[in-house]
């Protein structure tokens, strides 16, 4: 498998980054690179093998439904970039 | 019905916030209605360095609603990543579970002209909740509430097995209903705790391939999904009897304008790269937990509906009525509690309370009415202390005001007459002054005593025993 | 001997003997940061201030001859990637250059009720991505050895902080060497515990299921004490451990007799350069005479860990790092016309070019088509690395080999080469893959610079990871190396 721009051009929107096209040759490059080399895991046979999405054997870790308090309206406010009446405020989605 | 031509296909998505006390995964309260944002701390709004904890509390109530909805409960569940940015969603992921859903191959029944039909299940999956965007600045700008982020929601998939907007309004409703019994949440749409999504095609009949689907949204009511579904099906029917393509898309029920519009598609195509939660770990219901989450079920609406029907001899049309919703059925049998007519309570239920409700376009939960009132009222009835028609009076009062039978009786003055000698002497009074209504009935027009009880009832303004009058007015004439 | 040469048991002693105070400690160290930062760029945040108020707030319980916490009045660095309250936390990225955070993380809780005295955040590579610190976004911090080399990373200020005698102790996170390389960069120990023994909660999230928090110190005693206060089971962390904590100081006997090594020969074979790999056979001749046994073992996979990590930790931090939208904190893009644009921007000009690389590796690796091809398969290459170590301790004690395969490198030497940057992590990566904990101890000198040695323990066996490294130390004087600054 290899990568192409349009392929960085598709994931670099999916994770809402501007690349310049400078950036787009350099991490296709890059990227390729990285990718070739993970191409060595495909020597193994996994077939019979399970994933592992965690190292330890825990399971069913809940809490009980306390309700506990939540922060002043200050502090959630604290480092918003803009707000209005106690809200975040952001420009309108484009459609 | 759009069209004999085609066959409508619809699949439901339904939400259905759990009422829990707190988050799914942090101890915010899910209290509704709160100042924006006075609900949130550093995990709901996604700060740096945050992690999830489970509530319990949320995964037995989805496993409740699974079971009620006879789901297969998975041994082994998990939780995922949905990644896509949006900001009602402070992680830029929703935790949901992709793959290992809570429950899976479930079924309900629904009512619809009489006959009852299965429809199928997929499965239901627990998930947080997004915050809520406001509109401001002429639409340029939006505000954002983190209060509802992070409510615990199951998400109900449908088989595509319903056939019309009557049935799916039906499955709604008995999916409501479902919720209420087992009481894992408020299912208020005007609140948000229930949602609705649709998919509907159409297809000739008798071919087998789904046709394209529009997907429908944005419909805020069961009037609401109703006329959505109908209109879309119409939409479709002429665009394929023109010879037509249905394009497959979103679309906004509009319910001012009493259309759907295309909802404009997406620059790019979705995707969620789900992948297992590192912060979370996996699920593993054992039968013992099944059995204990089992036994808090109350027993559901198509098995009280039998019973009513065999124990209390109910019409299937007054039983289905009164178990459709948990509070008529609480209603109902809180009022046997009082009286051990059965009959009479589904009579009044049925009539005078729906009546009521409907006609005013109010929830039930809006009336003051309990069923040792209702019970109790059919007791005076029964006794004699207040006619049926003094009663209805009275059960109006009883709806607005919660006060007992009882006090507005005696408030009210509306005790029935029943001292044969006071009726009596109004009866002669009535029988002297109407003489051609004597003669009529003397000249065999029975009806005309009609006229004359009428008339009685009149000047004890409907207190007067009806039976009594009868009786008496009976007596006089033959006597005279 | 300054304050800051002595250990936290010395200290203790000194504090407790009213022979020095936790405020003359807290102007001691800030002297050694006026006087040597402008060389090391170890720090991105002073917190002046608040040291001084805990200084005096555990000067006057001492004085009331209130028992203390051992490291109570001790001054400490913190990595800039835990959060602490009301004070600056940036991950070195430009997104977070005014970020304040609004509640205190686990560890940096445990750390107040100690009363260690919080001298401020330490630099690191962006969000903890890199092993030179030259992805910060605001410096490059140096090595004390020699200034012209990286420190390692991510930790890097974390160790350049501690090797060059800032602070007594500093806090660093390892997600696949980062605690343990920039140690054997600069000379100190340092130590990743098992998966699971520290919370995470606080811990800006890199790698979830890689990501722990350790101590670097000046000894294996330092760490031991420090691990104590931070190790434990939390409750708002779903994937920590509910197991007994140890005594970790008490286990330090000196006693290695019996003790089984085993030297996995990938981390000592090719590319590992011929001085380090020296050193390393030299502490196997220092256990040997204190009584333990080695023998050769093989690790199999070895040669795929890379691969996997880069695929896994790439995959998780593309979705832990997507909260940085400019919506609620952070650096937010000027004047975006609409709610795309402010993402885009928002994000392009806050992440530093290696943080979007990982950014975009990771989006890749889960996107649709490529989930099964790229992160299951690292998912079950991990599972296959897991099982080497399973095995391997089925024989051995402990594991010991290099920490890294070279010395600290120049400045600027591999930053264009990101794979090449990427096999610096070749001998600690396996280590996180396996979720088991590895401290990382001063083993001599090449050509000047320290040489790192790795002691690698059983999943929640921490003790005898330190006992065997502090067994080594006491026979060996690397540890006392200071760096000329």
């Amino acid at each position: 498998m290899s990568i192409h721009v349009q392929d960085v051009e598709h994931v670099a929107k999916l994770a809402r980054l501007n690349l310049s096209d400078e950036e787009k040759e350099r991490y296709t490059e890059q990227l390729n690179a990285i990718l070739k080399y993970a191409e060595k895991l495909n020597e193994l046979n996994t077939d019979d093998v399970s994933p592992t999405t965690h190292v330890l054997p825990i399971r069913n870790v809940m809490r009980e439904d306390e309700v506990r308090p939540s922060l002043p309206i200050e502090k959630v406010m604290a480092n918003a970039p803009e707000e209005e009446d106690g809200q975040f405020k952001v420009p309108a989605v484009l459609e | 019905m759009p069209s004999a031509k085609y066959e409508t296909v619809i699949g439901l998505e339904v939400h259905v916030e759990l009422h829990t006390n707190s988050k799914i995964f942090c101890g915010c309260s899910t209290e509704f209605g709160a100042p924006p944002n006075t609900h949130t701390c550093p995990i709901c709004l996604g700060h740096p360095g945050v992690l999830p904890v489970l509530n319990r509390q949320a995964v037995e109530y989805a496993m409740k609603a699974a079971m009620a909805l006879n789901c297969e409960i998975a041994s082994v569940s998990k939780f995922d990543r949905k990644n896509y940015f949006y900001p009602d969603s402070p992680k830029a992921y929703q935790i949901s579970q992709y793959d290992k859903p809570i429950g899976e191959n479930g079924w309900i029944d629904i009512e619809v002209n009489g006959e009852t039909k299965r429809i199928g299940i997929n499965r239901l999956h627990l998930e947080e909740d997004a915050g809520k965007l406001t509109h401001v600045d002429g639409g340029y700008a939006s505000l954002v509430d983190f209060n509802r982020v992070g409510t615990p929601l199951v998400e109900i998939v449908s088989e595509p097995e319903l056939c019309s907007p009557e049935e799916a309004k039906a499955y709604l409703e008995k999916m409501k209903a479902i919720m209420q019994y087992c009481d894992v949440s408020d299912v208020k749409m005007e609140e948000g705790s229930l949602r609705c999504d649709a998919n509907i095609s159409l297809r000739p009949h008798g071919q087998k391939e789904l046709g394209t689907k529009a997907e429908l949204k944005n419909m805020n009511s069961f009037r609401g999904v109703q006329r959505g579904l109908e209109y879309e099906e119409e939409r479709q029917a002429d665009i394929l009897d023109d010879g037509g393509l249905v394009v497959q898309e979103t679309r906004r029920w509009d319910e001012a304008q009493g259309r759907t519009l295309s909802m404009r598609s997406k620059e790019e195509a979705h995707d969620y790269r789900y992948f297992p939660d590192p912060d979370l770990v996996t699920l593993h219901i054992d039968d013992e937990w099944k059995e204990r989450v089992r036994a808090s079920i109350p027993e559901l609406p198509d098995a009280l509906k039998a019973r009513y029907t065999a124990e209390y001899g109910l019409s299937a049309y007054d039983a289905e009525g009164i178990t459709s919703s948990k509070k008529l059925a609480d209603l109902f049998e809180e009022s046997l509690q009082y009286t051990k007519d059965a009959k009479a309570v589904a009579n009044w239920i049925m009539g005078e309370l729906l009546g009521y409700v409907n006609g005013n376009g109010i929830e039930i939960d809006a009336v003051k009415l309990n069923g040792q009132g209702l019970g109790e009222m059919i007791g005076l009835i029964e006794k004699g202390t207040i006619s049926s028609k003094i009663a209805k009076t009275v059960f109006k009062e009883m709806l607005e005001s919660g006060k007992s039978p009882q006090v507005i009786v005696e408030e009210k003055g509306l005790v029935q007459i029943s001292d044969e000698g006071a009726i009596k002497a109004i009866v002669e009074q009535i029988i002297a002054k109407n003489p051609q209504s004597v003669e009529d009935y003397r000249a065999g027009k029975e009806k005309a005593i009609g006229f004359l009880v009428g008339q009685v009832m009149k000047e004890t303004k409907g207190k007067a025993n009806p039976g009594l009058v009868n009786q008496l007015l009976v007596d006089c004439l033959k006597q005279a | 001997m300054t304050p800051l040469e002595m250990s936290i048991s010395e200290l203790k002693q000194a504090l407790t003997d009213r022979k020095l105070s936790a405020s003359e400690l807290a102007d001691a160290s800030y002297r050694r940061i006026a006087e040597t930062d402008e060389r090391v760029q170890a720090f991105l945040t002073l917190n002046e201030e608040g040291a001084r108020e805990q200084a005096s707030l555990t000067d006057g319980r001492i004085a009331q001859g209130e028992a203390v916490d051992i490291l109570a009045g001790v001054p400490a660095g913190i990595k800039d990637n835990i959060v602490t309250e009301g004070l600056r936390t940036t991950c070195a990225s430009r997104f977070l250059d005014n970020y304040k955070p609004i509640y205190d993380g686990t560890v940096s809780r445990k750390l107040r009720d100690a009363q260690v005295v919080t001298i401020g955040k330490l630099n690191m590579d962006e969000f903890a991505m890199g092993g030179s610190n030259e992805n910060s976004a605001f410096k490059s911090t140096r090595n004390p050895w020699d200034l012209e080399r990286v420190p390692g990373g991510s930790s890097g200020g974390s160790a350049a902080a501690v090797a060059a005698g800032q602070v007594s102790f500093a806090l660093g996170s390892d997600t696949g060497g980062s605690i343990r390389q920039p140690a054997s960069y600069c000379g100190v120990v340092g130590l990743k515990p098992t998966y699971g023994l520290v919370s995470r909660f606080g811990l800006v999230a890199f790698a979830s299921s890689l990501d722990q928090i350790g101590p670097l110190t000046r000894s294996v005693e330092d760490a031991a004490h420090v691990l104590q206060a931070i190790a434990g089971y939390d409750k708002m962390d779903s994937t920590s451990a509910d197991v007994s904590i140890p005594d970790y100081a008490e286990a330090l006997t000196g006693d290695v007799k019996g003790l089984r090594i085993g030297v996995p020969k990938e981390y000592i074979g090719q590319g590992v350069d011929p001085k380090v790999k020296e050193a390393v056979l030299a502490a196997l001749n220092v256990f040997e005479s204190l009584g333990a046994t080695w023998e050769e073992v093989s690790m199999p996979h070895t040669d795929y860990a890379v691969a996997t990590y880069y695929l896994l930790a790439s995959s998780e931090a593309s979705s832990n790092l997507a909260r940085f939208d400019g919506v609620r904190y952070g650096v937010r893009a000027d004047n975006p016309d609409n709610l795309l644009q402010l993402y885009h921007e928002s994000r392009s000009q806050g992440f530093g070019p290696e943080v979007k690389r990982r950014i975009m590796l990771g989006t890749y690796a889960l996107s649709s088509g490529y989930y099964d091809a790229y992160y299951l398969k690292a998912q079950k290459v991990r599972t296959l690395i897991k099982q080497d170590f399973d095995e391997a301790f089925n024989q051995y004690d402990i594991l010991l080999g290099p920490t890294a395969p070279t010395t600290a490198f120049r400045l600027g030497e591999q930053i264009d080469d990101p794979l090449a940057m990427y096999l610096n992590d070749i001998l600690t990566i396996p280590v996180s893959l396996a979720g088991v904990p590895a401290i990382s101890i001063p083993c001599g000198l090449a050509d000047g610079l320290p040489v790192g040695l790795q002691l690698i323990g059983k999943a929640f066996q921490e003790t005898t990871v330190l006992r065997a490294a502090h067994a080594f130390e006491q026979h060996t004087e690397y540890h006392k190396l200071r760096p000329q600054l």
